[in-house]
């Protein structure tokens, strides 16, 4: 008996890396972002650039929640497929219960899986939709993950009327929302493997100083990818981290290194990026909309035009509430890692 | 002319004071107008901030340790008029002005703005 509980042979990888048989396809993804992502470095690769954060809604969080449905709404419209055609949907995003991606699930009416990753949320997701497909129980899923500044500033900080000074520490929520299509067959990246993270916790307490929370958990899930899988760093054109902005990017290089892989020629930080150093963000970006919003834009448009042709993204996330820092507890971190490779890649 | 700059250094060293302690520690806002706010109120009750007040002007007067000065001497002066009764009064009644323009301009700013955060 105990040999048929276990996987199939080769599709488990040492200790928390799974390998796809199917490689599942991303077949479309769409970006939806608010005007200050729009004005960044990464502006023109965005499908929609809002401009105006309310998006003509009476509250941030219904805001958030339109731009999040009509990135689901236009991936589909660019895969060429309908709703009703979508298996799962599996969504999640920063607030309290995930109401926004439950919100979203009651408009498209879908069968729903709500996931919480943190700013992990977007890899978390394609992890569950590809073993999901490639299982057998899907012919696709669809993977929905947004942010929002003004509903985290209002659920994780302080009013933004009190006008509390950040630390240059501090990083600058995203306003936006991607949603990545994936299915058994299509064109478009494949999603050849993932590495599914532990909780890291550094014991660190400050909730202005999240990249800082993450890094350590960023270089185990990266570490334990190449271990696990036995690819070297150079496999990859790009190792792509979520929201560790400019110091957790530090740390992790620092960290990674101390373990013989150097990859700051490759490593690249969507929280680092999606801005301008001048826009005022302090440290960089963070949010579950920061990795989705960077992927579904620009890191797809890579995949698809040749820039690069194998990727790691590593979606980093800190497990903490107001309530558990509040009352003094430290922030764990954690990463999900998968690898995508352009269809055609060599080998 | 000296007037002014000696209520911008008085008021000025307060706010330094408060920017050094929220970078330097670890403590937040809300800690530091606590710690300000009492100690405005032991160096009133010592004597100490009426000196400030005369030096700096408007510049001892406005920062937060002000509110704590504002309260103790409006105990002091109840209870020199009233009695023990002054202890329980004496501060809300100095400082009333303050907090109704507080909440009223609050109320104000609400109605025209709209706010969300």
């Amino acid at each position: 008996m105990a040999g048929t509980l276990a996987a199939a042979p080769g599709l488990r990888l040492g200790r928390q890396t799974v390998r796809f048989d199917l490689a599942p396809a991303t077949v479309a993804a769409a970006a939806i972002v608010g005007p200050r992502e729009g004005k960044g470095p990464l502006g023109d690769y965005f499908d929609v650039v809002k401009d105006d954060e309310l998006v003509g809604e009476k509250s941030w969080e219904r805001a958030e929640a339109r731009m999040l449905a009509e990135a689901c709404r236009l991936t589909l419209r660019k895969a060429g497929t309908r709703v009703e055609h979508v298996d799962f949907l599996i969504a999640g995003d920063l607030l309290n219960q995930i109401t926004c991606s439950s919100f979203v699930a009651r408009e498209l009416n879908l069968p729903f899986l709500g996931i919480f990753g943190a700013c992990s949320t977007l890899a978390e997701g394609m992890t569950v939709a590809a073993m999901t497909i490639d299982g057998g129980y899907a012919q696709n899923a669809l993977v929905a993950v947004s942010s929002h500044h003004c509903t985290a500033e209002r659920q994780y900080r302080m009013p933004t009327e009190f006008a509390t000074q950040p630390p240059p520490t501090a990083q600058w929520t995203v306003t936006g929302a991607g949603a990545v299509l994936l299915a058994a067959r299509g064109d478009g990246p494949a999603l050849t493997m993932a590495t599914v993270g532990k909780v890291i916790d550094s014991g660190l307490k400050d909730p202005q100083n999240l990249g800082a929370a993450m890094a350590p958990a960023a270089a185990d899930t990266i570490l334990q990818h190449f271990q696990d899988s036995g690819r070297e760093p150079d496999y990859y054109d790009m190792v792509v981290t979520g929201d560790l902005a400019d110091v957790g990017r530090k740390i992790a290089l620092v960290l990674l290194e101390r373990e013989g892989i150097a990859i700051e020629d490759r490593l690249f930080d969507c929280g680092s990026n999606i801005y301008d150093p001048d826009q005022g963000v302090d440290a960089g970006a963070s949010g579950c909309g920061c990795s989705a919003a960077v992927f579904a834009g620009y890191l797809m448009n890579g995949l698809l035009t040749g820039r690069y042709r194998r990727i790691l993204l590593v979606g980093t996330g800190a497990l903490f509430s107001p309530t558990s820092y509040q009352q003094g507890e430290t922030i764990p971190g954690i990463a999900h890692a998968v690898a995508l490779e352009a269809q055609d890649a060599p080998g | 002319m000296s007037e002014l700059l000696l209520a911008f250094a008085v008021g000025g060293a307060m706010c330094l004071l408060a920017q050094l302690v929220l970078d330097i520690s670890r403590l937040t806002p809300a800690h530091v107008m606590v710690i300000f706010v009492s100690l405005g109120a032991v160096a009133s009750g010592i004597g100490l901030y009426e000196r400030f007040v005369e030096l700096g002007g408007a510049g001892a007067l406005i920062p937060l340790p002000a509110f704590g000065h504002a309260l103790v001497q409006g105990i002091v002066e109840e209870v020199g008029r009233e009695g023990p009764v002054g202890l329980l009064t004496g501060g809300l009644r100095m400082v009333a002005l303050g907090l109704t323009v507080a909440v009223l301009s609050g109320l104000a700013m609400a109605l025209l703005f709209d706010p969300r955060g």
